[in-house]
């Protein structure tokens, strides 16, 4: 199975990587964002940073695996492959983990902005450990935005731009959760970033407003959730794609 | 052991019958036509077939795996050129056969040669390195060909494999197909072109409305119309009309019938009375094309 999962991984990163909307909602979107955030405000790096990790990681894991189904549906690529003997588990799984390499490979950028600004990390275990589950879980996330059987790739990128920019704004990138009223926790505790936000964090800062084990614990949660909701989503939309 | 075998295997979509308790089977080294009008449900046969879609019923068993309980066995024997799939346009020809045959599990080594020795017989060897969207359609629906077989299967599902191909490159793969045949592989060809189905088929169903209305060799389907001939004739001036009983096929004619020599006797009347000149007169066995006409109706869906 390892080197089926790895034959598509390797499809979607020759595809996908350098296709325009992962290109625009994956690096340009959240560098835009960031830049509107912290440019002509007196923020200290060691806040910034965490941040700018934070959103670039969501960006770009969510931005290669929704293209993937539509595309393909598209294309006319998917009952070819389908028709391989693979599974939709099997597929669904490479396309999440082209997605996951992707976000991990972009948030080393911000990672090394941050060391060259001075913000040392403190605590480098964590924070990797961190920036791969959140990338597994992030990835998921995304391919639950392709689960609408369309061919109209912008169809899905409208989707998942309508959840990813208010969960960007509730997931204590902008506001520490810490300083955020009651509602306002409550709200940041349904989106799985807030968590990574708060892990890498406690990476650079040393602080983190929940106990470590509550956010790994959530993040391995939201990924278990979106993964199998995905795969059980995706596997009755299949037939409606053809 | 059959290639495959079909029992009673049905599909709806919203509640519309597509396929309906459809039942036959397939020997080994045989190509298998599969007709039908648009939209009778071809297509979604060859998908269940393939493992793409569920049936909702029946059973089907490909080289003796159960497509149900075993879809994984059952796919990895055969080989498929859906009828609107297509390559990845945006990777290379020697990529889409590497990625196929990652997927059917080939060890990487094997692959690389089972890519080079289909490349090479297809003649794309030298533009293996160049995107597909670069290819013809011929050269693509090669490629298709190339993919199908790089897992060196036992079956093969053909959905269209010539349509909209130049005449030398469906010819190509027509005598591709024979070969695969002569190999002992089983063919499961569907198609339009009466005259390929005709030429190359052993044995052929044809399907109308979801169900099975024919299952037979093409010669024995031809009889099957009941000592029905065509007389097809043409004369040296054109007509404002048809001849009584006659439908204009090009510039010649056309009447089916049972008694030529009525027919025939008739149309040098209707000559002499129009004053026109009988070019040529041809009776011929009934076609492929007109047994299919007749079983399915005659209209389009």
């Amino acid at each position: 199975m390892s080197g089926k999962v790895w034959a598509i991984i390797k499809k979607d990163i020759q595809l996908y990587y350098f296709k325009g909307p992962v290109v625009i909602f994956g690096v340009l979107s959240p560098l835009f964002l960031f830049l509107a955030f912290s440019v002509g405000r007196d923020l200290p790096a060691a806040f910034i940073i965490p941040g700018l990790m934070a959103m670039t990681l969501f960006f770009t894991a969510t931005s290669v695996s929704p293209v993937i189904m539509p595309w393909e549906t598209q294309m006319r690529t998917l009952e070819r492959l389908i028709s391989c003997p693979i599974s939709v588990r099997t597929l669904i799984l490479g396309d999440i983990l082209a997605s996951f390499i992707f976000g991990v490979c972009i948030s080393a950028v911000p990672v090394a902005v941050g060391v060259a600004l001075g913000v040392g990390v403190k605590s480098p275990v964590i924070l990797l450990a961190a920036i791969l589950l959140a990338a597994f879980c992030f990835s998921s996330l995304g391919l639950l935005f392709s689960t609408p059987p369309t061919s109209l790739v912008s169809n899905i990128m409208m989707l998942s731009t309508f959840v990813k920019f208010p969960v960007i704004f509730i997931s204590g990138i902008f506001i520490p959760v810490e300083q955020m009223p009651g509602w306002g926790v409550a709200v940041a505790s349904l989106s799985p970033l807030t968590y990574f936000t708060d892990l890498a964090r406690f990476a650079l800062q040393g602080t983190a407003y929940y106990p470590l084990i509550v956010d790994f614990a959530a993040l391995l949660g939201f990924s278990a959730f979106f993964l199998l909701l995905a795969v059980k989503l995706h596997e009755r939309a299949l037939p409606k794609r053809f | 052991m059959e290639a495959i075998e079909v029992q009673d295997l049905s599909k709806s979509f919203n509640g519309l019958t597509a396929v309906d308790c459809v039942t036959f089977t397939v020997h080994q080294g045989e190509i298998f036509g599969f007709l039908g009008p648009n939209g009778a449900g071809k297509t979604t046969t060859v998908r269940m077939l393939t493992g793409v879609l569920k049936p909702d019923g029946g059973e089907a068993r490909v080289l003796g795996h159960d497509l149900q309980a075993d879809t994984a066995g059952a796919k990895a024997v055969q080989g498929v050129v859906p009828e609107t799939a297509n390559a990845y346009v945006d990777l290379t020809a020697w990529s889409n056969l590497m990625l196929i045959a990652s997927l059917y599990g080939i060890p990487r080594r094997e692959g690389e040669q089972r890519a080079a020795s289909l490349l090479t017989e297809f003649g794309l060897y030298d533009r293996r390195a160049s995107k597909v969207k670069s290819y013809s359609k011929g050269m693509k629906q090669r490629l298709m060909l190339a993919m199908a077989l790089v897992s060196d299967p036992a079956v093969l599902f053909l959905d269209e494999p010539t349509s909209g191909l130049d005449v030398l490159s469906a010819r190509s793969i027509r005598q591709k197909i024979q070969a695969l045949r002569d190999e002992g592989r089983a063919v499961f060809l569907t198609s339009h072109n009466m005259q390929e189905v005709s030429m190359l088929c052993d044995r052929v169903g044809i399907i109308n409305r979801g169900k099975l209305v024919a299952l037979e060799s093409p010669e024995i389907l031809r009889h099957r119309i009941g000592g029905t001939v065509t007389v097809e004739f043409s004369f040296d001036k054109p007509l404002s009309s048809p001849p009584p009983g006659a439908e204009r096929v090009g510039d010649a004619y056309r009447i089916y019938t049972a008694e030529p020599h009525e027919v025939i006797s008739s149309i040098v009347d209707f000559a002499k009375r129009n004053g026109l000149k009988i070019i040529s007169v041809n009776v011929q066995a009934p076609s492929l094309e007109d047994v299919f006409v007749k079983l399915t109706g005659g209209a389009p869906e």
